[in-house]
């Protein structure tokens, strides 16, 4: 059999339906199989890092594996950074590049790059195929590292006489890695120890992020909460985890998260970490983190559990498997004087005392009627989409807007690149999402700044029909970098300006989607509502005001307790004045 | 102070770039190096010395088990371990002192490899601290040049698990 042929044949045993690239030089052979294989669609994209966040946000909608492909050299080089990105946020993806023949390796040839080579701290677990006889048991082992323990990106680099060559087709009935063997049962001794633990506590708090959303087992976590009725704070990666909505979700942690999330991982006596790795965007200052409380962190990675902060029950397993059999023995105990009588009344207490602090300090700003403040922007979103839509995101200032404004009912309801923050993921992300979910509507949050790094993927959306909605929080700046500019370089705005921006309305013509500009508030929610409502793609360049800060925030460097609430106390506390306004007259500008 | 770690690899083609790989990413030096087969050529052994910080060497042995073609890690630094090393000296010294060289040399029990009439070559082999003794000496007689093959390591006794890390490592063998 020829080997793009067995490569397809692998894909389609592997379940890949659909795979995300842009075509080159070696990998025409496989090009040209693709033809007689309809039942593997490709989509075209415009960049091949647009081609990998498709297939991550394609992996983070669906749950399976996300698959792109790219040429050698430039085309292997312009997937790192969507690589690193699903590095960083373990998801898994699946990249094939293509790559001079094997005699050519080395010689420095036409689109030769060392992709192993570059690939290797950004990968899971990366192959060069030097005979085709191994390509079936390289794919097999490609998808089964992608998508299990602790999942991540894969790279699969094939030589183009592989491709063209031709071997007996022998599919491996089973995957035989030696080193890999994750755990994905709880330690029950560990298990019947957490509970002990938790038992004790009198001030408890559940910390849970994106490894209850890749394990599926939002239901488990909320099952948690509810035995032991502890406030629950979830990462950025791990919103959607808990209803928005439900009475024991305290918020989101972190840099930009609630105030009352926050000043309860400061308060508490035991966190209870469930999927998640006590990232410096949650914990602030180490040396001044969690120093009153005991720590029981379940994870399926090993190297996570005493990474950052030690641990004192660990549990290295599914966070699914381990929260059936632990949620099992609280609720077996729960009645017990020795056990979930015990401390009960404090606990009743402590989350009486996390909603006072939820009452008291709720996500707020100060709305105007000349402007568009970004935060309505995002509070309409909400209210039209109320849950029931995908929501993709760039990186910036409405990133961490969408986190505190956009309530998510749902997980994998919620794309965003949190470890690496990569800008121009939004649009792609969405991409892949629809593809993913074609009944879905699915609404790309970004910023101008982000947008711009991959306007040309609203070709992809177009040629394809692709019914998403793109909303543009659009200030004109780098929203973020101006914000630590003005806070804390003395406002001295360095290379973060926008005056130029292309006008929605002509780029919808252009490209061949309905394009519309907002800047009266009054006309926001009806903008909202009618790009949400069209049957097709709808570009809208919502001007909002252009210098608002994002709060609260922790300070870098900062510990947890040091958070700045509001603009007033930031600049009090920072000596940081207000910068004189660039362009006060607010939105609508610069059109 | 110096992690010794004998880590069992799958014999493929960038494995240890991987591993040398994850050591340079976060700025350790790597003291030294070998790397062989195992009595299962699907197999080799790699022993490393590595220069990292006390708190951070446990997150180092989990790192590395991370790596899908890692099998088992060893932290051999405080375990009791036979250490050894290989190193061929070849010193350039002067006709009257070359007698005297050969009898120092006699003590570590090095011996002659190679001589000519200004230089005499030694192979050695032992633990870190007698080469660097015998180097200290040798020194004396002339110019040194040296190449070495860097720590080789076993356990001692019936030991073969390691001591720390989760209970993973502890599971699987050679040529399972």
């Amino acid at each position: 059999m020829n080997g793009s042929e067995i490569l397809l044949e692998c894909l389609r045993r592997e379940g890949a339906g659909i795979m995300f690239g842009i075509p080159g030089g070696v990998v025409i052979p496989f090009y040209d199989k693709l033809v007689d294989h309809p039942e593997v669609r490709h989509i075209l994209v415009r960049h091949e890092e647009n081609a990998c966040f498709a297939a991550d946000g394609f992996a983070r909608a669906s749950g399976r594996v996300g698959v792109c492909m790219a040429t050698s050299g430039p085309g292997a080089t312009n997937l790192v950074t969507g690589l690193t990105n699903a590095m960083m946020d373990s998801i898994p993806v699946v990249a094939l590049t293509g790559q001079v023949s094997t005699n050519l390796i080395g010689n420095d040839a036409f689109q030769e790059a060392d992709t192993v080579g570059i690939t290797r701290s950004c990968t899971k677990h990366n192959y060069l195929v030097k005979d085709l006889k191994e390509l079936p048991q390289v794919i097999r082992e490609a998808f089964y590292i992608a998508r299990t323990g602790r999942p991540g990106p894969v790279l699969v680099d094939l030589p183009k006489n592989i491709l063209t060559g031709d071997a007996e087709f022998e599919y491996p009935e089973t995957v035989s890695l030696p080193g890999y063997r994750p755990t994905t049962e709880g330690h029950d001794g560990q298990i019947k120890k957490a509970v002990q633990t938790i038992w004790e506590s009198c001030r408890p708090v559940i910390y849970a992020g994106g490894g209850v959303i890749s394990a599926n087992a939002a239901p488990l976590l909320r099952q948690l909460a509810e035995l032991l009725d502890v406030p629950v704070g979830l990462t950025l990666m791990g919103l959607g985890a808990l209803p928005a909505d439900h009475p024991l979700f305290n918020g989101m942690l972190g840099m930009h998260g609630a105030y009352s999330a926050n000043r309860a991982m400061v308060e508490t006596d035991l966190m209870i970490a469930v999927g998640v790795r006590f990232d410096d965007r949650v914990t602030g200052k180490l040396e001044a983190f969690a120093r009153h409380a005991r720590i029981i962190h379940i994870d399926i990675d090993p190297a996570e559990i005493g990474k950052n902060v030690r641990a004192d029950v660990p549990i290295v397993g599914d966070v699914g498997r381990v929260l059936e059999k632990l949620n099992r023995r609280i609720a077996e105990t729960r009645e017990a004087p020795a056990g979930g009588l015990k401390n009960a009344a404090s606990r009743r207490a402590w989350l009486e005392t996390v909603r006072g602090w939820q009452r008291e300090h709720p996500f707020a700003y100060e709305d105007r009627n000349d402007r568009i403040m970004p935060q309505r922007l995002f509070q309409e979103i909400s209210r039209a989409i109320d849950g029931e839509a995908i929501v993709t995101t760039d990186v910036g200032q409405h990133q961490m807007w969408s986190a505190q404004w956009i309530k998510r009912r749902h997980p994998r309801t919620w794309l965003t690149s949190g470890g690496l923050g990569s800008m121009g993921y939004g649009v792609p992300a969405a991409i892949g999402a629809q593809f993913a979910c074609p009944d879905q509507r699915v609404v790309a949050v970004v910023g101008d700044g982000g947008f711009q790094m991959s306007l040309p993927e609203l070709a992809t959306i177009v040629a394809y029909g692709l019914p998403i909605k793109i909303f543009i929080s659009n200030n004109g700046f780098l929203g973020m970098v101006r914000q630590w500019q003005d806070l804390f370089c003395h406002g001295r705005y360095s290379a973060v300006e926008f005056p130029i921006f292309p006008d929605a309305r002509k780029l919808g013509e252009a490209f061949g989607l309905r394009g519309q500009v907002v800047s009266d508030p009054a006309e926001l929610r009806e903008a909202v509502e009618s790009a949400l409502n069209d049957p097709g793609p709808v570009l809208t360049d919502v001007r909002v005001s252009r210098e608002e800060n994002v709060f609260p925030m922790v300070p870098a460097g900062g510990a947890l307790q040091d958070i700045f609430l509001d603009e007033q106390t930031a600049r009090a506390s920072l000596a940081a004045p207000a910068p004189v306004a660039v362009g006060d007259s607010g939105a609508g500008e610069m059109s | 102070m110096p992690q010794t770690l004998s880590v069992l690899v799958e014999n493929k083609s960038g494995v240890l770039a991987r591993i040398a790989g994850l050591f340079s990413a976060r700025g350790f030096n790597i003291e030294s190096l070998t790397v062989a087969k195992t009595m299962d050529p699907k197999f080799s052994r790699i022993t490393m010395v590595v220069d990292v910080a006390e708190e951070t060497r446990e997150q180092v042995l989990k790192q590395l088990h991370k790596q899908i073609n890692v099998i088992q890690v060893l932290d051999l630094t405080d375990t009791p371990a036979v250490q050894r090393e290989l190193a061929l000296i070849k010193v350039h010294v002067p006709h009257e002192m070359r007698s005297r060289l050969l009898q120092e040399a006699e003590i570590f029990r090095a011996k002659v490899v190679d001589a000519a009439p200004g230089s005499i070559t030694l192979e050695v082999t032992g633990d870190g601290d007698k080469l660097e003794a015998l180097l200290r000496v040798l020194e004396h007689y002339g110019r040194v040049e040296m190449a070495r093959t860097g720590t080789v390591a076993l356990p001692r006794g019936a030991a073969s698990l390691p001591r720390n890390g989760s209970g993973r490592m502890a599971m699987v063998g050679v040529g399972k």
